[in-house]
C-alpha cells in the first residue's frame, strides 16, 4: 500500500522515503473553495501533529498537520497563484507538500482508503 | 447547543431540501452555504440576485399606549441616538441601542409605518433588546412579530426579480418601506440590505414564507445565499457585524457610525441627547476619540481575521489595536478586514502591520466600503 489517510482528512502518497501530502476530497468539500494556502518552508523538521500548512477559505483558516515525523522537502508552488486547485483536484494537482519520512513505521498507524471511507461514512 | 435544540426558521425545510450546510447561529439552525459555496454565492449576489433567509432576526412593532406615532418616536429616542421623531412614515433609518457608557447594546433598523415603529434587531440580542424596550418604555407596547419571516433579496437584478411578484417595488427608493402584496402574501418591504447592493428586505407572515421564497427562487436571476456569503458581502460593504465590529465596549463614534446621529440629537440640536450614554457620545462627537473603526487592506493573499493584533512596526513594539473582522473578499479579490486603530493611524492609506501566525503582514488603512455601494437613492 502506498496511499494512506489520516483522521485529520489528509492523504499521503509514499514515494520511496518521502511522501506527498494533501487534503482529501471530503475535506476539500467541507472547506469550500480555498483562497490561500501557506506552507512551512522546505527544510522545516516537524513531528507528527505539528502544523505543516494553513489552508484558508473565505470563512476560516484550517491547519494541516504533519501526519508523521519528518521534514518538509517542497511545497506545491502552483498554489500561491491558484489555491483553488486544492478545492478542484485535492488528491491530484492540489497536493500541498512533499515530506521526508523520518520514521516510516509510523505509517502503520494510518488508514488505508477503505478504512478512511468507513471513517467518513 | 445540540442540533436538536436549535430553533428553525419557517424556511428550514427549504434550506435542507436545497442542500444547505446547516450550522448553529444565534440559537438557530441556519445555512452557512449551499452546493455552489461561499465564493460563487457571493459573486452571484454582486452580479445577479441572491435570496437570504434572515428570519432569525427579531421583528418588533413598537406603539405608544396613547396610539400616537409621534409619541412612540419620542419614546424610542430615549434609547437610541438617531432622530426618530422626524422619520416620515414609509421611511427607515439605521441606529443603535446605547448603554450608559455610550457602548452599543445592539444595532437596528427602525421604520416608521403610520402610528407604529417597526424595528429589526439582531438574533443574538433579541431577548435582551425586547426586555430593554419593555423595561425602559413603559409608555409603549412592545409586540414581537414572531409570526413573521424575513427574507432579503439582494443584488443588481433584485428589483427585476421582485417586481414580477410585486410590481410597485420598482419605484421604491433606498430606505423606503411599504406594505406590499408579494405573490398573495401581506409583505412589508424595505429597500435596504446588508450587502452594499441594491435590494429589499421582505417581511411576510411565517405561513407564507416558504411559498414566497419558492416564487422568488423561480425567477431566473435568483439563487439561495447562505450566511457565509452574507458575512463576506457585508464586510466588503463596510457594514458592522454586532458582536465583532461593535459591542458594549465600542461607542458609535469610535465605530465611525456618527453619520447615523442626526443634528437634532447632537449638542445644540432641538432634542439634544436624552439617550443612554449621551454625555459620552456627544462629547466624543465634538472632541474626538482615541480609536476608530477603519477598513484594512492586507498585502498579499492571506486573510487577516478577527483578533489579529495590529502594530505600527514589523517588530511588534507599538500596538495600535486589533482586527475585528476579516476574510477574503471575493469581489475585492483580496483579503479585506475591519479594525480599531489608534486615531493617529486612522487616516486612509496609513501603513500598519498585522501579526499573522507570528509573521508581520503589512496592511494599509482603506476607506470603507471596499466595494462601492449601489443603493437606489
Amino acid at each position: 500500500m502506498t496511499l494512506y489517510f489520516t483522521k485529520e482528512h489528509e492523504w499521503l502518497r509514499v514515494e520511496g522515503d518521502s511522501a506527498v501530502v494533501g487534503i482529501t476530497k471530503h475535506a476539500a468539500e467541507e472547506l469550500g473553495e480555498l483562497v490561500f494556502v501557506e506552507t512551512r518552508d522546505a527544510g522545516t523538521v516537524v513531528q507528527a501533529g505539528d502544523s505543516i500548512a494553513v489552508v484558508e477559505s473565505v470563512k476560516a483558516a484550517s491547519d494541516i498537520y504533519a501526519p508523521v515525523d519528518g521534514e518538509v522537502l517542497e511545497s506545491n508552488a502552483q498554489l500561491a497563484d491558484d489555491p483553488a486547485r486544492v478545492s478542484s483536484d485535492p488528491e491530484g494537482e492540489g497536493w500541498i507538500v512533499k515530506f521526508r519520512l523520518a520514521k516510516p513505521e509510523q505509517l502503520d498507524a494510518l488508514m488505508d482508503a477503505d478504512a478512511y471511507a468507513a471513517f467518513i461514512a | 447547543m445540540s442540533a436538536d435544540s436549535l430553533l428553525h426558521t419557517p424556511l428550514y425545510n427549504l434550506h435542507v431540501d436545497a442542500g444547505g450546510k446547516m450550522v448553529p447561529f444565534a440559537g438557530y439552525a441556519m445555512p452557512l452555504n449551499y452546493a455552489d459555496g461561499i465564493m460563487a454565492e457571493h459573486r452571484h449576489v454582486r452580479t445577479h440576485a441572491g435570496l437570504f433567509d434572515v428570519s432569525h432576526m427579531g421583528q418588533v412593532r413598537l406603539r405608544a399606549r396613547s396610539g400616537d406615532g409621534a409619541a412612540a418616536a419620542h419614546a424610542l429616542e430615549r434609547l437610541v441616538p438617531a432622530d426618530i421623531v422626524s422619520l416620515k412614515s414609509g421611511r427607515q433609518r439605521y441606529t443603535q441601542f446605547t448603554n450608559e457608557k455610550g457602548g452599543i447594546l445592539d444595532d437596528l433598523m427602525v421604520a416608521r409605518m403610520g402610528e407604529s415603529l417597526l424595528l429589526v434587531i439582531n438574533a443574538a440580542c433579541k431577548a435582551a433588546d425586547i426586555a430593554h424596550l419593555q423595561d425602559e418604555l413603559a409608555d409603549c407596547l412592545v409586540e414581537v412579530l414572531e409570526d413573521r419571516a424575513l427574507l432579503a433579496l439582494q443584488g443588481p437584478e433584485a428589483e427585476a426579480a421582485l417586481a414580477r411578484l410585486a410590481p410597485s417595488v420598482r419605484d421604491m427608493t433606498f430606505m423606503e418601506v411599504r406594505e406590499v402584496d408579494v405573490g398573495g402574501a401581506l409583505g412589508i418591504i424595505s429597500r435596504s440590505g446588508y450587502t452594499g447592493e441594491d435590494g429589499f428586505e421582505i417581511s411576510v407572515p411565517a405561513l407564507d414564507a416558504s411559498r414566497v421564497a419558492r416564487k422568488l427562487l423561480e425567477q431566473p436571476e435568483v439563487k439561495l445565499i447562505g450566511l457565509g456569503a452574507r458575512d463576506s458581502l457585508r464586510l466588503e460593504a463596510g457594514m458592522c457585524l454586532y458582536g465583532s465590529d461593535i459591542d458594549e465596549t465600542t461607542t458609535p463614534v469610535e465605530a465611525a457610525l456618527e453619520w447615523s446621529i442626526q443634528k437634532s440629537r447632537r449638542r445644540g440640536g432641538v432634542r439634544e441627547g436624552g439617550f443612554p450614554g449621551a454625555d459620552v457620545i456627544l462629547a466624543q462627537l465634538e472632541e474626538g476619540v482615541s480609536r476608530r473603526r477603519v477598513g484594512l487592506l492586507p498585502e498579499g493573499r492571506a486573510p487577516v481575521r478577527g483578533g489579529a493584533p495590529l502594530y505600527a512596526d514589523g517588530e511588534f513594539t507599538t500596538p495600535l489595536g486589533k482586527v475585528t473582522s476579516g476574510a477574503f473578499g471575493p469581489t475585492a479579490e483580496s483579503p479585506v478586514a475591519m479594525a480599531y486603530v489608534a486615531t493617529d493611524y486612522a487616516a486612509p492609506n496609513t501603513p500598519v502591520v498585522a501579526e499573522l501566525r507570528g509573521r508581520a503582514v503589512p496592511a494599509i488603512v482603506h476607506v470603507l466600503p471596499f466595494v462601492p455601494a449601489r443603493f437606489k437613492r
